[in-house]
């Protein structure tokens, strides 16, 4: 790795200083990559075994059924060679190896999904396997779900500095509600939205917005108690009302924590749509993650998940970039 | 004549009165005496410098005048009415030792900040605020973000926002602490210019004896523990004051009665 490092850090060119920001990443990667792989072998090492066995190999350890009450370590340990060759190719794997999750997520993205049998060019839609139509419905959940949230969470916090009886009681009720684990809860909520008739989209924006507007109230609060005693002191010796003060000094002080606490609270939001999407089989990727473990479909369940880590980093992505740029307006020191 | 005449009694009538304020914190650690017994008539046009030790109450008293904090006694009244009433009819124009600008406005937009919180037409605030901003020559920063100025620059930014509006009092409550002596040096004599050419009645509190000298018509010393006057010094210094006047045995005259006044406080200890 050091030499590599040294190799790639020796041109004096334009793309050496893009590619030494690139590498710390990218060695993480690789080892996060090397970790999986090893993990892989004791975690599949039954089922490659049990296959080898089969197949006619001589295989250590006792017979299957002693098997089944040793450590995967010891197996994996006694028989290297048959363990490490069927590590990495088991259709149901219990660990997926990576590139048995990029090769379904390609194929449930772009290969089969676009151009295949099913696929966007043959059939003119997406199928319910496409990894891009869960996606698509999870986004708008999670979206609409945010933006419940944040208003809300915003409007709770103006609440909360203006007036002493909010300041008292919305607090601790927000932070109570964040305490009731939102896998008990998703469910009644979905159940009770679905009895009186409100199904689909609605329900998972509810939970995400149940997510997302904690960390929005708490950032706010602070946000709009920023601003000191004589920044305060001079709007009251202009005699300004509250309201001016509010949207001239609280709102743009507040900015930098607005947007940090939209980060916290979009990831909060797209976990909470998951989370409403695994009861109701409808769509989604939630639902997708839960049928591929239904099925036993291990690599459907990474897929599906590296796409919800993708969405993820999507979103957080889309709010530092109108961070910057609501700064940049404000004319923010560069 | 008749111009005069009508003028006269407005310029005999005291801006600022107090009459045995009297100011009492009440802390965990017992009552604190920010303000006792403080007696001081300001007239119209005058330039009042408040100087002491920290805790001498002479930013207390400003704030009082401000109607930012409320005395526990006595009578105090600022343009014939209570504070508040004076702070409601913005009578004042308060520069604290911190410029406070905001760092999201422009030096135009904080200079026209105030004008918009008492909604003045948009042409006329933008004609004030050009004028303002010459008059603290900065016209040519108005466009500038407040970190891209000095800070003697933003404190002059933060004199022109407390001069947008016309108020006839300005309250100044150490502006120039934070700037080094050089600095400073300018932006007196730049505060004495503007204060020549607008006639504002100034209060103006610093802990530095040269400043108060150099700039008032007025001194009024002040010592701690209660918070009280201890000697006001009337200058015998011309209106035209040049930079050198500060080595005249005048002006050390009245340095050193500051001086004595300024140890006698603390000899009461």
């Amino acid at each position: 790795m050091a030499a590599l490092a040294e190799a790639a850090a020796a041109p004096p060119r334009a793309g050496a200083g893009r590619l030494r920001a690139v590498l710390p990443v990218l060695s993480v990667v690789l080892a996060l990559m090397a970790v999986w792989y090893l993990a892989a072998i004791p975690m599949n090492a039954r089922e490659a075994l049990t296959a080898a066995e089969r197949a006619g190999a001589e295989i250590r350890g006792g017979s299957a059924a002693e098997r089944a009450g040793r450590s995967a370590l010891v197996l994996a340990a006694l028989n290297p060679g048959p363990a490490v060759a069927g590590a990495w190719t088991q259709e149901r794997p219990r660990l997926p190896a990576p590139h048995q999750v990029l090769a379904e997520f390609w194929a449930s993205t772009v290969g089969e999904e676009v151009w295949g049998r099913r696929g966007l060019v043959q059939s003119g839609s997406f199928s319910n396997r496409s990894l891009i139509y869960h996606a698509g419905i999870t986004l708008g959940a999670t979206l609409g779900g945010f933006l419940i949230g944040s208003a809300l969470g915003v409007l709770l916090a103006a609440g909360i500095v203006h007036n002493r009886a909010m300041d008292l009681s919305v607090m601790p009720w927000a932070i109570v509600s964040q305490t009731i684990p939102i896998v008990a809860l998703a469910p009644m909520i979905v159940v009770v939205m679905n009895s009186v008739g409100v199904g689909g989209f609605w329900p998972k924006a509810v939970i995400s917005a149940y997510l997302s507007f904690f960390p929005v109230v708490v950032g706010m609060v602070k946000g709009f108690r920023t601003p000191d005693r004589e920044g305060l002191d001079l709007m009251r010796t202009w005699n300004a009302t509250r309201a001016q003060v509010f949207w001239r000094l609280r709102v743009p002080s507040s900015v930098p924590y607005l947007f940090a606490s939209l980060k916290i609270a979009v990831a909060a939001a797209l976990v909470g749509t998951i989370v409403g999407e695994l009861p109701v089989q409808r769509g989604g990727l939630g639902a997708r993650m839960l049928a591929g473990s239904y099925y036993g479909q291990t690599v459907q369940i990474w897929a599906a998940l590296l796409m919800a880590a993708l969405l993820a980093a999507l979103l957080v992505w889309a709010i530092g970039a109108l961070e910057r740029r609501v700064l940049r307006a404000m004319g923010t020191r560069p | 004549m008749a111009d005069h005449a009508a003028r006269m009694p407005r310029a005999a009538a005291p801006v600022i009165a107090a009459e045995g304020l009297d100011l009492v914190y009440r802390t965990a650690d017992g009552p604190v005496h920010a303000l006792r017994d403080v007696t001081l008539t300001v007239n119209r046009g005058e330039f009042v410098s408040f100087i002491g030790p920290s805790g001498c109450g002479k930013t207390t008293f400003l704030r009082c005048v401000a109607a930012l904090e409320t005395p526990t006694g006595g009578r105090l009244s600022v343009n014939g009415m209570s504070p508040d009433e004076a702070r409601r009819a913005r009578a004042y124009g308060y520069v604290f030792q911190a410029a406070g600008l905001y760092p999201w406005r422009t030096i135009e937009g904080n200079v026209r900040l105030p004008l918009e919180i008492m909604g003045y037409p948009r042409a006329e605030a933008r004609e004030r605020v050009a004028r303002v901003l010459d008059l603290v020559e900065l016209g040519g920063f108005a466009r500038k973000y407040p970190w891209q100025l000095s800070g003697g620059m933003q404190q002059r930014a933060s004199i022109a926002r407390a001069l947008a509006f016309d108020a006839d009092i300005l309250l100044m409550d150490e502006p120039f602490g934070a700037l080094d002596e050089i600095v400073r040096d300018r932006l007196n004599e730049e505060l004495l210019r503007l204060w020549d050419r607008t006639g504002k009645t100034t209060l103006f509190v610093t802990h530095s004896i040269p400043e108060a000298v150099y700039l008032s018509t007025r001194i009024v010393v002040m010592s701690p523990r209660p918070g009280r006057i201890t000697d006001v010094i009337e200058s015998p210094l011309p209106r035209e004051r040049p930079l050198e006047i500060r080595e005249s045995p005048d002006f050390l005259a009245v340095a050193h009665r500051v001086r004595e006044g300024l140890r006698a406080g603390h000899g009461d200890l």
